[in-house]
Parts: structure tokens; C-alpha cells; sequence
């Protein structure tokens, strides 16, 4: 027992992500109006985005910006989290953004088009036609 | 032996493919027709400008690309495939006069299409002839059912479309669902696709699947309609005669043929037959088409119809014959390419020419024709002598060899097959001949305004008629083809 | 300037991508042109690269002057430099021949049309090019985005297709990020070299299996496979003319080679057949979408939502191809993305130029097609009997090699499956022949056409495509160029399973 609260306090950090990316594709999935889809999306992506920012974080570490000047001491990687996944994730970040505007600038034209969000009320439209 | 590197077989193929932007852009009919013929004629001498070489011991090679490891497409002239291409270059040049008349005389409809798809088809035609491997066979065969589409379903009407539907379900299904896997087979057991003279499955697989792969083939090229894929002959006969004629008697179904002959030869060898004992069941499943479709040719009333089914019937004498896998008995059956290819095309000229001059399809209204139309019933007579196989006509020669061959195979049971055979044919074209020639008293149909069909409709089926009774007594050059060809497959 | 072919292929069309979009505030007029020239110069030196590749054998370009694994890398090898070159020369012949359609279909959105083209071919040719997997994701999300944006340019159901397909889109692209993500954990480097030489010794752990399956899903979604199709064939099928006919040859195709890649040079071919074992499964899944692909497109009414599942089932051919787990199988499967794309193009313009004059592509509205557009018909035959498999088309080749790799690995359900799918496609394109060959043309007024007769499609349609489909019989003949000098160096020099 005690080693199963191990494993789920140990690496707490995973288990949120992967709840939070659940909430985000049970939105995707059973939500009917498209901006709450949308934001269900956006949940997903930003799970990704954290649980990338988490592999890079260390216990008692700064940020990676050397105090002294490079050269004087040895440096200890130890001492500074990992900078490349918080990095990768500016571009990850950017991405979900455009995503996120290409996919309201079509729930737009959507909404034009069928006067509601709702996907059901959409799909009656289309079945009629 | 020697091979000889020519692109002359190349040549031959693509000239009639070359022709037909010429016969798109011609907006003359005279002038379209005139390349036509010179297509034709080119096409002939190219192919007889080869046959010295052939007659000499000698093989032409070329090759083209090579498109998969092992496998290229390339061509290669040898003894049967020159048998075969002379046979049709010779028959395109007799069919294009017929079709002009035909064609100009019934005032059809889109002709440009016609002789560009007729041309397309003659190009498919020596293209398989020509084939040195099992792929360059397949790629023609399968060009030859797409061309002959356009021509089958000429008419662009309700019976055409079934017409059509039926003939590309039976073709291009069983080249598809049969031929092509078992040709990746053999590949995949072999690595090779080049006919050999004695095949090149020997050691290469065992009984069962040999079997297996045998049936594939047999049935799979459907175009020499083997019962049961026989189905599509006589519904393509709603296309104009002389697309029957051409390719309904010689090119679509000798291609089909001569593909069987060429993998029972080329791809499993005679000895590998014998030694799995194949001949038998080769010999058996040719001889139940050659018995029920010459006892449906019995009832038929439609003449076209008739014919096709005597056409199935007599294309399996040649599987047969090289079923029997004696030396005499493939002898029979590659000349039977030939003779059975000049007998049955007059007689579809002049099943076209009775229709053109008087509108009559069937039998029962034929009565007292001959009276009328004595030279296209006189050459008639001579072509159904010529499938019976009856001297003094090419038939006769066939069909002895064919009979030799089963006694020196020693098979009885497929003696009494060609006898009986012969005898439902005699049953079948007799009548039509004596009933046009000696109508009982008062029963002829026909009065005295009705003639001859135009003269380029009644030259070609005599024509023909006359080579078939000058093969009975010269049959030299053929002759001479097919024994190098038995030689060359290692039948003494 | 030479050394810089790999980068400029990706650049150019991005730096013309914004210029084309300044301009449309000046000059509408203009912004075609722009595009031309820098799909063009794309194009030409794409072919370049390929020359380069196929004497070199390899050709190595760091951005920036950094060293790899710091900074990103273009390992340009035979694959990348192939597969580019059908990209920016399909995408070039498809901007000539897909003008008048534009024109018509979007005409105020010139300059947001063809900045959005470019950058989906900079998405395109980023991802094939790339030697780094996060770049690969940025890019792949690049393409993604625009070609949402394209489809949704159109009118009708677009929008909502767009829609659908960016919600699954984004969670392919998300599954695929997380994979890497797995992947950075174990390995620290996102070189996909880097990465493949210091795996080996992680092959057993659990994480390196899993980044491999969550790779494989996301890719998985992006190219449509089989049963994660259900976006393609709204998302293609209503996506304007000239949108439908670019990223219908090219997406699909370029997801199978990204899938290629990673089996070939990131986590090798041990690892997805000897360890994984994931041969089997796979081919199976494959020989499913191929029938499955078969099956739903009988059940179409409209020409160009029949191609749509057409290309469903053409994916399982490649995918099928490459999980053969032999040299003849990916042979095969590299093949036919080179081919398939040629075909698929084909098709697509026959589609567009036929949609040009008749203004529908529904089944019935064919009639008589044959004798109005004689060329068109013609070349969509050619198209057909590719996509069928008869010689000499190049489909035949790629099928060939594909069956003849079944056959090697015993894989017969997967051999059924491709001879099913080409008699399926022989009754598929043979009824749309039969209705284009026969029957009284119906003239359909009132549909908002013009009420002009139907007559041949211009020739600014009609050349692109019959260079296409002659283009379709001569790579046929060539194939065995193809293979000996491109396909199998790859092969031997990535150490393939014989």
C-alpha cells in the first residue's frame, strides 16, 4: 500500500498531467458546443506544455542564468534546472495559440453559416440539407 | 542458335500506337484510312522483314526497361511468336478494308474511335507475341482488354453497356484476381519471369502448388475462354463484325491462347507437365469445353453467336493439343493457331456481309442466301470446311497433327473428343450452308433485287477463304515456324 | 550558394509567403506570379538536392552554423530528398494547374490563399528535410495549421470539416509531442542521429516503448489510418478545388514518410520488429484499411469522396508496405508514396477540371463526359488504371513490390487484401467510366452556372495534367531506376532486415 502512494506522490507531477489531459479529451470528446471543445483542446495541449515543463525542473535548482560569469568557478548542472524543455515550450506555446486562433476564426465562420455553436443542432442542419 | 539485338520488335509494336495521333487529328476519312493501311502494312513488313531471320534459327531480343530486379519488360522474337504475329499483321490489313466497307456502309458512328482503338488493340496484339518474359505478356494482355473496351461496346447502348460490363468482369477480374498472383508467385519462387524452352518452375516448387498455379493460369486468361470463363465471347458479339472478326477470331482470343501455350511451354515446361502428370488434366478441362460448347453451338439461331461458341470450341483444341505434350500433338495445336485464325475470320466476314446486304442476323431466315450471295456463301462453305477440318482446307492439316498427336500420347478418350467434336461441327455449319444453297421449293427467302454485299466486304472472305485452301496445300511457311518452335521447347 | 540548398528549399517559400501576403494589400494581381516563382525556384532546387543526394549520398546542413545535436541539423539522405522533390514539384504543377479554380472559388482571397499554399509547402518540405524530432513537430504542426485554414476557405460544410479535422488534428500533433517528449526524458537529445545511437542501450525500457507507440498514434492520426481516418473525407472531400488537389497527394503521404523515418533512422528496425514484434499487428491493421478503405469508397456518390477513401485505403498499402518488415515490402512502401502522390494528383485534377465546367462531381451528373472532355477522361482513365494497378502505370510497380513482399513474409491476408482493393478500384473507376461513356449529357442550369455549354477544360488545366499523367507511365518505366539508384542505397545503408 505504502509503496503505491510512493509511486503516486513520487511522481506527482505526471499523474496531473495525465488528469488534466483526460479533462481535456473528456471535453473533446462529450461536450456538444464547439468552443467548449475548444477549450477541452486547449486543456490537452497545456498538459503536454506542463508535464515538458516538469521533466526539466530539479529539487533545490535556480534557473539557468550563471550569477558570476562562466569561467570563474566550475559550473554544477546540478545546481540550474534543465532550460531546453522550457525553451521547446515558447514554441509549443506559440503553437497551441495559433492553433487555438485558426480554430476560433472557423467556429466563426461556423457560427455564421448555422447561427449556433452546438454540434448537434449543426449536424440536424447539415443532415437536412 | 544465335540472338540478335534489333529493335525491330519494338517497332513493330509501337507503330500502330504511333499512328494514332495521325488518326485523331486526320479530319478526312480517306486520309485517316489511308494511315490505317500504311500502319498496317508497315506493321506487316516489319514483321515479315524478321521472319528470315526466325527461319534461320535465329531469335531477336530487345530490351526495353527494366522495371522490377530480374524482370524487364522486353521482347523477344522467337518461332511461335512469329507464327502468331504474322498471322495477325496479315489478318489487320485483310480486316481494315473489310472495315472500311463495313463501317462506311452502315454509316457508324464515331469511326475515328474505331481505328484509333483497333490500332491500339494491334499494337497489344504484337506486343504479347512478342513477349520474352511473363510481365511484358501480362502488361499487353491487359492493354489488349482496355482497348478492346471502346470497340466491344461501339454501339454505346443499353445491350452494349451489359455487353461491356460482362466482358470487363470476366477479363480484367480474372487477369487481376487470377494471373497476377500467381505470376508474383512464380517470381517469388523463381525470381525470374523469362520463358525458357523448358520453363523455369522446374525444382522450384512442388506438386501441389504447381497444381494450384496451373489452374490460376488456365482459367486466368479468360480471354481463351475455358469454360466456365467463357461467358463474355459471345455477349462481346454485339460489336460490329468486323471487331468480331479481328478480334474475336484472332486477336483478343489467339492472345489468350497463345498465352496459355506460351506459360504451358515457357513457364512450366513439358517435362514438368509430364512428370506431375498435367497433361491429363489440361487435355480434360479443354475437352469439356471443346464437347459443351459445341453442343451449344447446336442450338443457336443467331449466326454471330454461333460462331463465338465455335470459337470457344475450337480454341481449346490448341490448349489441348499442347495438353497432349507430344511432340505431333503441339505441332496440331500451334498450327492451329493459324488455321483455325483464317477459317473463323471468313466466316465472321461473311456473317457481316450477309447482315450488311441484308439485314439478317439469324440462321432460320438464311434460307436460299447462297443463291443470292454466291461468292460470301462459297467462301462461307470454304471456312466452315477449314473449322471442321475438312481437306482441301488449313483445317485439315490441324487437325490431323492433333490427331496424331493423341495416338502417339495414347490417349483414346481425347481421339473420340476431337472426332466427336468435329462431327457436332460438321452438325452445326452443314445445314447453314445446304439451306443457303438448295432451299427446299418455295422456302427461299429471298428475292432477286438482293445481291452482293459492297465489294470490300466480299474481297476480304474471299480472300481469306482462298488462303485457307492454299494453306491445305502449301503450308510450308507456318509449317516450318511451328516445328522450330517444338524443336526449340525440346519436343525432338 | 550551393551548400545552402537544403535550408533555401524551406526558406524561400516562406520568405515569399509573407511577401505574397504584403503585395495582396497592393496588387492582387500580383500575388500569383510571386507564388509561382517561389514554388518554382522551391521546386528546381528540390531537384537540385536530389541530384546532389543521388551522387553524394548524403548531404549534412546545420542551421545556423550550429553544431548538432545543439543545434538543428538537415540530414538530407536519399528518402528526405526524394520524397521533397515529389513534394515541391506536385505542389508547383498543382499551383499552375489549379489557377482558374482559385480564381473562381476564393476570388477576394487571393493574397491569404497563396500566402497559406506557401506555407504549407514550408510545413511540407520543414518536416521531410528535418533532422531534428521537436523541429518536426513545429513544422508538422505548421502544415497542419494552414491546411486547416485552407480547407476552411471553402463554402458549405468546409468550416465545420476544418473544424473536425483540426480537433483531431491537434491531438495527433499532441500525442506526437508527448512521444518526443518520452523520448528527450530517456535520451536528453532531440538529433534524430543523436537520438538513434545513444537508444540501443534503452530498447528494453518501458518509456522508449511507449514515446514509440504515442509517435505512432499521432502520426497515425495525421495520415488517416485506418480505423483514426473519420477527418479525412469530410476535410478533403469539401475543401475548395485547388486546396483538395495540394494537400490530398501530399499530407498523407508525407506522414507515412515521417513514420518511415522514424522506423528507419530514429528508433531502427530492431527495435520495431525484433523487439516490439509490432510487425504483424500492424500489417493486419493495414490489410484492414485497405479493404475497409475499398468497401467505403463503393458507397460514394461524388467522384472526389470516393478518391477520399481511396487514399484510405492506399495508406494501409504503404503503411502495410512498411510494416512488412522486409526489403522488398519498404521498397514497396517508399515507392508508393512517390507514386501514390502522382496518382492521387491525377486524380484530383481530373476532379478539379471536370468540377470547372460541370459545376458538381456527383455521379450522375457525368453523363456523356466522355465526348464533351475527351483529355480529361483520358487522363483520369490513366489515373485509374494507376490507382488499379495495370502496366505499365507506375501503381503497378508499387504493387508489385508490395504483394511480392507479402508474399516474402508470409503475409498473405495482406496480399488478399491488396488484389481485393484492385478489383474493388476496377469496379470503382469502371462505373465512373461507364457513366462518363455513355448516356445523354444533362445539362444542369440554375445550379449558379453560367449556363455555358460544357466544353474541354481549358489549357492551362489541361497541360499540368496530362503532364502529370504521362508522368505516371514514364516513373512506371523507370521505377527500376528508382529503385536501384535511390531505394536501395537507403536500404543498405540504414542496415535492413534481408
Amino acid at each position: 500500500m505504502s509503496d503505491l502512494v510512493v509511486t503516486l506522490l513520487g511522481k506527482y507531477n505526471y499523474w496531473l498531467c495525465v488528469i488534466l489531459m483526460m479533462i481535456g479529451l473528456y471535453a473533446m470528446i462529450a461536450k456538444n458546443n464547439l468552443i467548449k471543445k475548444l477549450v477541452g483542446m486547449n486543456i490537452f495541449q497545456t498538459s503536454i506544455i506542463l508535464f515538458y515543463v516538469s521533466i526539466g525542473c530539479k529539487k533545490g535548482a535556480t534557473i539557468s542564468i550563471l550569477e558570476h560569469g562562466a569561467g570563474h568557478h566550475g559550473v554544477d548542472p546540478t545546481h540550474y534546472i534543465n532550460p531546453l524543455p522550457h525553451v521547446l515550450m515558447l514554441t509549443a506555446i506559440v503553437v497551441s495559440v495559433s492553433t487555438f486562433g485558426v480554430a476560433l476564426a472557423l467556429a466563426i465562420k461556423v457560427y455564421r453559416k448555422h447561427k449556433t455553436l452546438e454540434e448537434d443542432e449543426i449536424l440536424m442542419q447539415l443532415r437536412s440539407e | 542458335m544465335e540472338t540478335i539485338q534489333s529493335i525491330k520488335p519494338l517497332i513493330a509494336v509501337l507503330v500502330s500506337i504511333c499512328v494514332v495521333p495521325l488518326l485523331v487529328l486526320c479530319k478526312k476519312p480517306n486520309l485517316r484510312e489511308g494511315w490505317t493501311f500504311a500502319a498496317a502494312a508497315v506493321k506487316l513488313l516489319l514483321v515479315l522483314s524478321m521472319l528470315p531471320v526466325i527461319l534461320n534459327g535465329n531469335q531477336i531480343v530487345y530490351t526495353l526497361v527494366e522495371g522490377v530486379p530480374g524482370v524487364a519488360i522486353k521482347f523477344r522474337v522467337d518461332a511461335l511468336g512469329m507464327l502468331f504475329a504474322c498471322v495477325a499483321a496479315s489478318l489487320w490489313i485483310i480486316t481494315s478494308a473489310y472495315s472500311i466497307g463495313y463501317m462506311r456502309g452502315l454509316k457508324e458512328h464515331s469511326q475515328t474511335r474505331y481505328y484509333v482503338f483497333f490500332a491500339l488493340a494491334l499494337s497489344a496484339t504484337i506486343g504479347v507475341a512478342f513477349s520474352a518474359n511473363l510481365l511484358t505478356l501480362y502488361l499487353f494482355y491487359e492493354m489488349l482488354s482496355l482497348a478492346t473496351y471502346p470497340l466491344v461496346t461501339h454501339h454505346q447502348d443499353r445491350e452494349a453497356r451489359a455487353a461491356g460490363r460482362k466482358y470487363l468482369t470476366y477479363i480484367l477480374g480474372t487477369s487481376i484476381g487470377l494471373v497476377l498472383p500467381a505470376m508474383l508467385v512464380c517470381y517469388h519462387l523463381t525470381g525470374t519471369l523469362e520463358f525458357a524452352s523448358q520453363g523455369f518452375l522446374a525444382g522450384a516448387c512442388n506438386r501441389g502448388l504447381a497444381g494450384v498455379l496451373l489452374v490460376f493460369f488456365i482459367f486466368g486468361f479468360a480471354k481463351a475462354a475455358v469454360m466456365p470463363f467463357h461467358g463474355w465471347l459471345p455477349a462481346a458479339m454485339v460489336a460490329p463484325t468486323p471487331v468480331s472478326a479481328l478480334l474475336h477470331a484472332v486477336a483478343v482470343v489467339t492472345v489468350g491462347v497463345f498465352s496459355i501455350v506460351r506459360i504451358l511451354t515457357g513457364v512450366f515446361g513439358t517435362e514438368l507437365l509430364g512428370q506431375f502428370d498435367f497433361g491429363v488434366i489440361i487435355c480434360a478441362i479443354a475437352s469439356v469445353t471443346i464437347i459443351v460448347a459445341s453442343l451449344i453451338a447446336l442450338s443457336q439461331d443467331n449466326l454471330k453467336r454461333m460462331l463465338a461458341f465455335s470459337t470457344i470450341g475450337q480454341l481449346s483444341y490448341i490448349i489441348l493439343g499442347v495438353g497432349l505434350l507430344s511432340p505431333k500433338g503441339i505441332t496440331g495445336g500451334m498450327l492451329h493457331i493459324a488455321m483455325h485464325a483464317f477459317g473463323k475470320i471468313t466466316l465472321f466476314f461473311c456473317a457481316g456481309a450477309i447482315f450488311m446486304a441484308t439485314g439478317k442476323r439469324n440462321i432460320s431466315e438464311m434460307v436460299g442466301i447462297g443463291r443470292r450471295m454466291p461468292w460470301t456463301m462459297g467462301a462461307f462453305f470454304v471456312g466452315s470446311l477449314s473449322i471442321i477440318g475438312l481437306p482441301p482446307t488449313g483445317g485439315f492439316i490441324s487437325k490431323w497433327y492433333l490427331v496424331l498427336g493423341t495416338l502417339e500420347a495414347n490417349q483414346m478418350t481425347f481421339l473420340l473428343v476431337l472426332l466427336g467434336s468435329s462431327l457436332l461441327s460438321a452438325a452445326y455449319f452443314m445445314p447453314v450452308v445446304y439451306r443457303a444453297f438448295f432451299p427446299p421449293p418455295g422456302k427461299a427467302m429471298f428475292e432477286n433485287k438482293v445481291g452482293e454485299a459492297p465489294i470490300l466486304c466480299v474481297a476480304p472472305p474471299v480472300i481469306t477463304a482462298f488462303i485457307s485452301v492454299v494453306l491445305f496445300f502449301y503450308p510450308e511457311p507456318f509449317f516450318r515456324l511451328v516445328s522450330m518452335a517444338v524443336r526449340f521447347i525440346g519436343g525432338n | 550558394m550551393t551548400n545552402h540548398y537544403p535550408a533555401l528549399i524551406v526558406v524561400l517559400p516562406l520568405l515569399f509567403a509573407f511577401v505574397v501576403s504584403g503585395v495582396a494589400w497592393v496588387k492582387k494581381s500580383l500575388c500569383f506570379p510571386l507564388t509561382i516563382v517561389g514554388m518554382g525556384l522551391s521546386a528546381g532546387l528540390s531537384v537540385c538536392l536530389l541530384g546532389r543526394v543521388a551522387t553524394t549520398g548524403l548531404v549534412e546542413y546545420r542551421m545556423g552554423g550550429w553544431e548538432t545535436p545543439w543545434g538543428i541539423g538537415y540530414h538530407v539522405d536519399y528518402l528526405n530528398a526524394l520524397v521533397v522533390t515529389v513534394v515541391t514539384v506536385l505542389a508547383f504543377i498543382n499551383l499552375i494547374a489549379t489557377r482558374k479554380n482559385v480564381v473562381e472559388e476564393t476570388p477576394e482571397k487571393a493574397g491569404a490563399f497563396y500566402s497559406l499554399y506557401l506555407l504549407f509547402i514550408v510545413g511540407l518540405t520543414g518536416i521531410v528535410l528535418t533532422g531534428d524530432l521537436f523541429n518536426l513537430y513545429v513544422l508538422l504542426e505548421v502544415a497542419s495549421l494552414t491546411s486547416y485554414a485552407l480547407i476552411g476557405m471553402g463554402n458549405g460544410r468546409a468550416p465545420m470539416s476544418a473544424l473536425n479535422y483540426l480537433f483531431v488534428g491537434t491531438v495527433g500533433g499532441c500525442f506526437y509531442l508527448l512521444g518526443v517528449g518520452y523520448l528527450y526524458i530517456m535520451t536528453g537529445s532531440l538529433n534524430m542521429v543523436d537520438v538513434a545511437t545513444l537508444l540501443p542501450q534503452m530498447y528494453h525500457s518501458s518509456a522508449v516503448v511507449m514515446a514509440f507507440i504515442f509517435c505512432l498514434v499521432g502520426v497515425g492520426i495525421k495520415m488517416a489510418f485506418f480505423p483514426l481516418h473519420m477527418w479525412l473525407p469530410n476535410a478533403y472531400g469539401f475543401a475548395p478545388t485547388a486546396v483538395g488537389s495540394l494537400i490530398a497527394p501530399l499530407m498523407t503521404k508525407v506522414m507515412v514518410y515521417v513514420l518511415i523515418r522514424l522506423i528507419l533512422t530514429v528508433f531502427s528496425v530492431d527495435f520495431a520488429f525484433v523487439i516490439l514484434k509490432m510487425g504483424d499487428p500492424m500489417v493486419w491493421l493495414s490489410s484492414l484499411a485497405i479493404v475497409a478503405g475499398a468497401v467505403f469508397a463503393l458507397a460514394q456518390k461524388n467522384l472526389k469522396r470516393m478518391f477520399c477513401y481511396i487514399i484510405v485505403s492506399e495508406i494501409g498499402y504503404m503503411m502495410g508496405g512498411a510494416w512488412l518488415g522486409n526489403n522488398t515490402g519498404m521498397t514497396g512502401a517508399i515507392l508508393h508514396i512517390f507514386n501514390d502522390a502522382i496518382m492521387t494528383l491525377c486524380l484530383f485534377l481530373c476532379a478539379g477540371s471536370i468540377y470547372y465546367r460541370v459545376r458538381g462531381l456527383e455521379l450522375d451528373r457525368l453523363k456523356g463526359l466522355f465526348s464533351k472532355m475527351p483529355v480529361t477522361m483520358a487522363c483520369l482513365v490513366a489515373g485509374a488504371l494507376s490507382i488499379i494497378g495495370v502496366p505499365p502505370t507506375c501503381g503497378f510497380f508499387s504493387k508489385w513490390y508490395l504483394i511480392s513482399g507479402g508474399l516474402e513474409a508470409g503475409q498473405y491476408g495482406f496480399v488478399a487484401a491488396l488484389l481485393f482493393s484492385s478489383l474493388v478500384n476496377v469496379v470503382l473507376f469502371f462505373r465512373v467510366i461507364e457513366i462518363s461513356y455513355y448516356g445523354d449529357f444533362e445539362d444542369h442550369h440554375g445550379h449558379g452556372s453560367s449556363g455555358e455549354a460544357v466544353m474541354e477544360a481549358p489549357a492551362s488545366m489541361l497541360v499540368p495534367l496530362l503532364i502529370v499523367s504521362i508522368g505516371l507511365i514514364v516513373v512506371g518505366l523507370y521505377t527500376g531506376g528508382i529503385v536501384n539508384h535511390l531505394i536501395n542505397p537507403l536500404l543498405l545503408k540504414q542496415g535492413f532486415l534481408g
